[in-house]
């Protein structure tokens, strides 16, 4: 029984989407972390993807109320730290909604994540035109979690999700 | 309630909020737009790390003690933050500099605390180090350009660095309270000196030499400069008491 009701509530919140990137639901960005029942109560532990993500609480508040409309009132939401988010977590799928969407996915991890100054830009490639022929304008984009690259042929600027 | 602790975490927190809060002046006002992003999504992590500490800090506290009432409404006195992050801003090169050396304190003070026997306190550093990692290598990056870079810039940043290396001194300067806390000031000094003194040198700037160091902040004796930021950061809340949004 609990763990039918575990399905139908990872279900619900694979509806539920982060508002900064509509593309991705919560459960493709890989933050939700542990769906239990404590007591008669359902408690959803999510990780923030930076300290500062403004889309937390919301987040937390769709949680609720969607759980809330589909028949788990009450439940609870708290939040992790550690182990720190990642982007391995991030789902193939929803790795391949964010290329669809117009922003490029995060390379797998190893590639970047450098210490040293001026280390030479990763390689990027560009979601729009699939030239790998682009360069990085700003290591921080429209949200901390991006950085913003240009398309060397086809011109066009794209935000890039970085590896973290 | 161990009292010690809870103000090494409010040191820590009260760090990350004023320069946070410094940061925010950029906003609308920086030189290019990208790096108008870049410095109001730095600010962005430092108040989102001030927040996580702060949270942990009220629970400790109780008695009604909100992450709100820690930022909104402590004295002057009260805060802890060290005189580096509460220096008025000024020029761009004035910025980057003060990020670079207080990225760089946290960079080491952070890998210190993964090994906190406090679990929160661990899992904090730890979300948080991932992030100061960017700001090191952003600040560190801007401080070569600006220091190897035109006979103004230059200019800028050696004036940058005369007027914030004597508040450098009391990043390891310990107060009472961080005594017994798990981190070693005196093992990141030698680490900072080495990190900044790098990067100082390929900004081909005239390195300081040994001078007088400022300290009080740590323990609640700050200069003229903390209390304008917090009439403007708490005006709201005194104002109209409980506010929300
Ligand atoms: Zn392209």
């Amino acid at each position: 029984m609990e763990n039918s009701n575990e399905i139908k509530i990872r279900r619900v919140l694979e509806q539920i989407h982060d508002p900064e990137i509509p593309v991705l639901s919560i459960t493709d960005m890989g933050i939700v972390r542990e769906v239990k029942e404590e007591a008669g109560t359902w408690v959803i532990s999510i990780t923030p993807t930076y300290s500062g993500c403004p889309a937390m609480d919301m987040i937390a508040a769709s949680i609720k109320m969607e759980l809330s409309a589909q028949g788990y009132p009450g439940a609870e939401v708290r939040f992790v730290l550690s182990p720190a988010w990642t982007t391995d977590w991030m789902t193939e799928a929803g790795k391949e909604k964010l290329k669809a969407y117009g922003i490029a996915p995060p390379n797998p991890r190893q590639q970047v994540c450098r210490d040293e100054l001026f280390a030479p830009d990763e390689a990027v490639q560009c979601p729009h035109c699939g030239s790998w022929h682009t360069a990085r304008i700003s290591e921080f984009g429209s949200t901390a979690c991006k950085a913003l690259y240009r398309c060397e042929d086809c011109k066009e600027p794209f935000d890039y999700f970085k590896c973290h | 309630m161990n009292q010690k602790k809870t103000s090494y975490i409010l040191h820590l927190a009260d760090n990350s909020l004023i320069l946070g809060q410094r940061n925010s002046e950029w906003c609308g006002h920086g030189p290019v737009l990208e790096q108008d992003i870049a410095i109001t999504n730095i600010t962005l992590d430092l108040v989102g790390q001030a927040r996580s500490l702060y949270q942990y800090a009220a629970s400790l506290l109780g008695e009604g003690t909100t992450e709100d009432s820690l930022a909104y409404l402590r004295t002057e006195r009260e805060f802890l933050n060290c005189l580096l992050v509460e220096q008025p801003k000024a020029d761009w090169a004035h910025t980057v500099l003060r990020q670079f050396f207080f990225s760089t304190y946290q960079y080491y003070l952070c890998q210190q605390l993964l090994s906190h026997p406090d679990a929160q306190l661990a899992a904090i550093a730890e979300k948080s180090l991932k992030e100061v990692r960017y700001h090191v290598r952003w600040s560190g990056e801007w401080v070569i350009r600006l220091g190897d870079g035109t006979t103004e810039s230059k200019q800028r940043l050696q004036l940058a660095l005369a007027a914030l290396w004597p508040y450098t001194g009391e990043l390891f300067m310990p107060a009472a309270y961080e005594s017994g806390q798990g981190t070693d000031l005196s093992a990141i000094r030698p680490l900072w000196n080495e990190k900044v003194q790098a990067v100082l040198r390929e900004a081909t700037l005239d390195l300081p030499g040994e001078t007088f160091m400022h300290s009080g902040g740590k323990t609640g004796v700050h200069t003229e400069h903390l209390g304008f930021i917090l009439a403007e950061m708490q005006y709201m809340q005194r104002t109209y008491p409980g506010c929300e949004w």
